[in-house]
C-alpha cells in the first residue's frame, strides 16, 4: 500500500531495481531445477517428443512420389490436366525411364501402395505393369505411349495422371484434406463423395460418447468419492480396495466380462427375460453399439475419476462443513455452498483425466462397439495396421491431438488449469 | 455478587440447576475410542448472558466439551440442554450458535466478505442488511479494508479476527470460541479482549470461551472453568480462582504458587498447623484436610508472604529462609528463597518508598496469616 506513494520503481538493498534481483535470483532456482530435471527431460524428449514430432511430420510427408518418378513429375508439369487430353510422349518416355529404375530398386510397388490411397487399382496397375515394363529397353524401344498402354489400359486414362500430378508435391495437405472427409484434386480441396464421408461423424461420435462418458463417471464417481473420504477409515478402506480391483484386473478381462454381461444371450438379457421385464423375441441390443462402449468405458474409467476426486475431497476438513452448520446453513446449502466448490478440483482434474483417456481409447470401443461404437482411434490402427495409409493415420492422430489440446486450451480459460487438484 | 451462592465443584451442580439456566452439561462423559474418557462426569450450568472460561492444559477436553455443545460430537453419557432443550434434539443449523473454530475454518473458496456474508445470507437477510452488517462487523475488527481477500492471503490473525466476527456477524445468543486470539501480538490481543468482553455484555451474549492464557482467562469470565484430566477442577469467578484455589492442580496452574509439602499436625476450626518434612511448622487453613495426621500439600501466594514480622500475629508460626536471588522486575521486586528444602519459594514485594530490598545470603524470618496458606490434597 505504501509503494503505491512511493514513486520510480523499487529498488533492492544494493540499487539495483527490485525487479531485476527478483528475476536473477529466479533464474539461479531455475537453473537448478533445470538441471535436476534434465535426466527425465532427455527420456522424455527420446521416447516422447521425438516420436510425436515424426508423426506430426508423417502426416504432411509426400516425398515417395517426386523420389521414385523424378522425371516424370518434371515432365507433367507442362502437362494441362485440365485439358482432358493425355499427356505427350515425353511423359510416357521419361515415365518409362523411371520405372525402369523404380523396378530395378524394387520401388515401384511402393509407389502403388501410395497412389492407391488416391485411387483405387493404382497398386495392382503398378504391380502388373512393372513385370512388363521391365523388358522394355529405354533407347530402343521408343515411343512408349501405346506400349504402355497397352500394358495396361490404365496408362491411358487421363484420371491416372491426373492423380500422379496432384499428389507429387513433396509436402502434402491431402492427408488432412482426406482426414476431414476432402480429397486433393486439380481444381484444388474438393469434398470427398458422399459413401466416403465418415470421418468427421466419428470424431463428433468420438468426442459425443467421450463426453457422456465422462459425464457418467463424474456422477457415479462423486457419491463414492464423497463415501471414502468421510468414512471411517476401516471401511472406507475396504471400499478402495473395491475400487482398485479392476486395475488389478487385465483391461481385455473386464471388456471381455462385459461382452458376456451384456450380449443378447448374455447375464443381463436372460435375467430380464427369465424376470419375464422382456419378452423373449425382443430382447435388448446392449452391445456392439454405441450403449455398450459407453457402459464397458465407464466402468473402466471410473477409477480414473474416483481417485483425483477422493484425493481432493480427502483434503477438505470436517470443520468446513460444522463451520457452515453452525451459522445456520441447512445440510443441502452446506454441500451446495461449502463443500461442492471445493470438491471441484477434484471433478475437473478427474474430467480431464477421462476425457483425455476416452478420446483416444481403442481396445474396448474394438470389442464391444461394433460398427456403431467404435471411436476416431479404432479408425487410426486400422489404418495403421490393415490399409498401412499411415499418413492418414498420423494426419488423424495430429487433429486428435490438436482437439485435446484445444479442449484442454478453452478448460484452462473457463475454468482455469491452476484449479486442478491431483491430491 | 453473591459468591457463596456460586457453586463449586465440590458438590455436582446440576443438583443446583434451574429452569433459568441457559447451557447446561448433567453428568457429561465422552469417550473416543470406547477405551478412554476424554471428559469424565462434566457437571455446569451457565445463565444467559454469563462469559464462561475453559481453562486447562493441551489435551484436557475442552474443544471436545465445544464440540459436544454445538452438537457436533454427541456425548457418550449424560445431557446437554441448551435453553431447557437437549442439544441433540436441535439440529445444528437450528441452534443459532456461533463459533470460533481453534483452526478458523474459513471458507477458502470465498472472499473475507463472503464469509461473513454467508450466515446472514441463510437467514434470509437482505443484500442492503448484509452489507451493512458485514461492513460493521469487519471494522469491529479493525479488518474493513480486507473484504475482498481470500483467507488464504491473510495473516493468522488476520484469520482468526474474520473468525470472531463471523461468528458475531448474524448476533448467536450463545458463542463459542475455542482460542480465538492464540495468534495475536500482544496488544492486538488486549485489544481484542476488551472488544469481545464489551460485545458480549453488551448484546448480552452468552459466551463459552477456551483458552491457554490464565490471564485471559482471569480477565475477560464472569466464570472459569479448569479442566484437568477430563474434569472441571474448580468453577470460580476468577477472584475466588486465584485466591482460594480448591485443590492443588488449581493452585499451580493458576498464577505463581508456592508449595510446602507436610502432615497437618493438627485442626482448629479455620486454622490449622502443619508440620513440614523438615521439621518447622506453619500456619494453614484447611481446605482439603478433614483430620491430623494426613497429608497436604499447602499452597501460598507470593505476595501473601511476610518478612516484616510486625504485620504478623504475635504467636504466628514463622520460617527460616535464605534469600538465593534477587531480580528487579520494575513494579515489582521478585525474592527467590530456600525455604524448608524448597529452593523455589518466590516473594513479591510492591516497589514502594519504604520496600525492603534483600540481597543474596541474608537470612530472614517469614511468615503469613493462616487464612493466605490453604492446606489443599496432597
Ligand atoms: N476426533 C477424535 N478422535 C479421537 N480422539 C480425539 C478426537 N478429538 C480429540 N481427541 C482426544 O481427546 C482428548 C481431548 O482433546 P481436545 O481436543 O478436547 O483437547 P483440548 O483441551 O481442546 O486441547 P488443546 O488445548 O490442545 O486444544 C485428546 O487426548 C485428544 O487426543
Ligand atoms: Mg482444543
Amino acid at each position: 500500500m505504501t509503494d503505491a506513494t512511493q514513486s520510480g520503481p523499487m529498488l533492492a538493498a544494493d540499487g539495483t531495481p527490485l525487479k531485476k534481483s527478483l528475476a536473477r535470483s529466479l533464474r539461479r532456482r531455475k537453473l537448478r531445477a533445470l538441471a535436476l530435471i534434465s535426466p527425465l527431460l532427455l527420456f522424455v524428449l527420446l521416447s516422447f517428443v521425438i516420436p510425436i514430432v515424426s508423426m506430426l511430420f508423417r502426416s504432411v510427408e509426400n516425398g515417395i512420389v517426386s523420389q521414385t518418378i523424378p522425371l516424370t513429375v518434371v515432365e507433367l508439369q507442362n502437362w494441362d490436366a485440365e485439358g482432358g487430353e493425355l499427356p505427350n510422349e515425353a511423359v510416357y518416355a521419361a515415365f518409362t525411364k523411371d520405372m525402369l529404375a523404380a523396378i530395378e530398386a524394387k520401388q515401384h510397388t511402393r509407389l502403388g501402395s501410395r497412389l492407391n490411397y488416391e485411387k483405387t487399382g493404382m497398386s495392382s496397375m503398378f504391380r502388373r505393369s512393372g513385370r512388363q515394363i521391365k523388358k522394355l529397353d529405354p533407347e530402343a524401344d521408343a515411343p512408349f505411349k501405346d506400349k504402355l498402354i497397352e500394358i495396361h489400359d490404365g496408362w491411358g486414362d487421363v484420371d491416372t495422371w491426373r492423380t500422379i500430378k496432384t499428389h507429387a508435391v513433396p509436402i502434402t495437405n491431402g492427408y488432412f484434406l482426406n482426414a476431414v472427409d476432402m480429397r486433393r484434386t486439380p481444381e484444388g480441396a474438393q469434398a470427398q463423395p458422399d459413401d466416403k464421408k465418415i470421418l468427421i461423424k466419428l470424431f463428433g461420435r468420438t468426442l459425443m460418447m467421450s463426453l457422456i462418458i465422462t459425464g457418467s463417471c463424474v456422477l457415479l464417481a462423486y457419491p463414492i468419492s464423497y463415501l471414502l473420504a468421510n468414512l471411517p477409515m476401516r471401511i472406507s478402506n475396504l471400499l478402495m480396495i473395491l475400487v482398485l480391483l479392476p486395475f488389478w484386473t487385465s483391461l481385455l478381462v473386464r471388456t471381455s466380462a462385459w461382452k458376456v454381461m451384456l450380449q443378447q444371450q448374455g447375464v443381463i438379457n436372460e435375467t430380464l427375460v427369465w424376470l419375464g421385464l422382456v419378452a423373449d423375441d425382443a430382447r435388448l441390443v446392449i452391445i456392439n453399439n454405441q450403449f455398450g462402449t459407453i457402459i464397458a468405458m465407464t466402468h473402466i474409467l471410473l477409477p480414473f475419476m474416483i481417485l483425483p476426486m477422493y484425493s481432493v475431497m480427502q483434503t477438505i476438513p470436517p470443520t468446513y462443513t460444522r463451520a457452515a452448520k453452525s451459522m445456520g446453513a441447512t445440510n443441502w446449502t452446506t454441500f451446495w455452498r461449502i463443500y461442492f466448490p471445493q470438491s471441484i478440483p477434484g471433478i475437473g482434474a478427474g474430467s480431464i483425466l477421462v476425457f483425455i483417456l476416452a478420446i483416444g481409447y481403442y481396445i474396448t470401443p474394438e470389442i464391444v462397439g461394433g460398427t456403431k461404437g467404435v471411436f476416431i482411434s479404432n479408425r487410426i490402427a486400422y489404418h495403421i495396421s490393415s490399409s498401412l495409409n499411415w499418413g492418414l493415420a498420423a494426419a488423424l492422430g495430429t487433429i486428435l491431438l490438436v482437439v485435446v489440446l484445444v479442449l484442454y486450451w478453452a478448460y484452462d480459460k473457463i475454468v482455469g488449469i491452476d484449479n486442478v487438484k491431483l491430491g | 455478587m453473591n459468591r457463596a451462592a456460586k457453586d463449586r465443584t465440590g458438590e455436582p451442580s446440576w443438583y443446583m440447576s434451574n429452569d433459568a439456566a441457559f447451557v447446561e452439561f448433567q453428568r457429561v462423559q465422552k469417550s473416543y475410542d470406547g477405551e478412554i474418557l476424554v471428559v469424565k462426569d462434566l457437571n455446569l450450568s451457565m445463565p444467559k448472558g454469563e462469559f464462561l472460561t475453559m481453562l486447562g492444559p493441551s489435551g484436557s477436553g475442552k474443544t471436545t466439551c465445544l464440540m459436544m455443545l454445538a452438537g457436533f460430537e454427541t456425548a457418550t453419557h449424560g445431557e446437554i440442554m441448551l435453553d431447557g432443550r437437549p442439544i441433540n434434539n436441535i439440529p445444528p443449523h437450528k441452534r443459532g450458535i456461533g463459533m470460533v473454530f481453534q483452526n478458523y475454518a474459513l471458507f477458502p473458496h470465498m472472499t473475507v466478505a463472503e464469509n461473513l456474508a454467508f450466515p446472514l445470507e441463510v437467514r434470509n437477510i437482505g443484500k442492503d442488511a448484509r452489507e451493512e452488517k458485514v461492513k460493521r462487523a469487519l471494522d469491529m475488527v479493525q479488518m474493513g479494508a480486507f473484504g475482498s481477500r481470500r483467507p488464504a492471503q491473510l495473516s493468522g490473525g488476520q484469520q482468526q479476527r474474520i473468525a470472531l466476527a463471523r461468528a458475531l456477524v448474524f448476533e448467536p445468543e450463545l458463542v463459542l470460541m475455542d482460542e480465538p486470539l492464540g495468534a495475536l501480538d500482544k496488544q492486538l490481543r488486549e485489544h481484542m479482549q476488551f472488544e469481545i468482553t464489551r460485545l458480549a455484555h453488551e448484546l448480552g451474549i452468552t459466551t463459552v470461551y477456551v483458552t491457554h492464557d490464565q490471564t485471559e482467562a482471569l480477565t475477560m469470565s464472569d466464570r472459569v472453568a479448569v479442566f484437568d484430566d477430563g474434569r472441571i477442577q474448580q468453577l470460580a469467578p476468577p477472584d475466588l480462582l486465584y485466591e482460594e484455589p480448591e485443590n492443588s492442580f488449581v493452585a499451580q496452574f493458576i498464577g505463581e504458587n508456592n508449595t510446602l509439602e507436610g502432615v497437618v499436625k493438627s485442626i482448629d476450626g479455620d486454622s490449622c498447623v502443619v508440620a513440614l518434612d523438615d521439621g518447622s511448622e506453619i500456619d494453614a487453613m484447611p481446605v482439603n484436610v478433614k483430620a491430623a495426621g494426613e497429608r497436604t500439600k499447602v499452597s501460598i501466594r507470593p505476595e501473601r508472604v511476610e518478612f516484616n514480622k510486625d504485620r504478623l500475629h504475635a504467636d504466628a508460626h514463622t520460617l527460616k529462609a535464605t534469600v538465593k536471588e534477587f531480580i528487579y522486575m520494575g513494579d515489582v521486586f521478585r525474592f527467590r528463597l530456600s525455604v524448608a528444602g524448597n529452593d523455589d519459594f518466590i516473594i513479591k514485594t510492591r516497589n514502594a518508598p519504604d520496600a525492603v530490598r534483600l540481597s543474596p545470603g541474608q537470612e530472614v524470618e517469614i511468615g503469613w496469616l493462616a487464612k493466605d496458606c490453604r492446606a489443599l490434597d496432597a
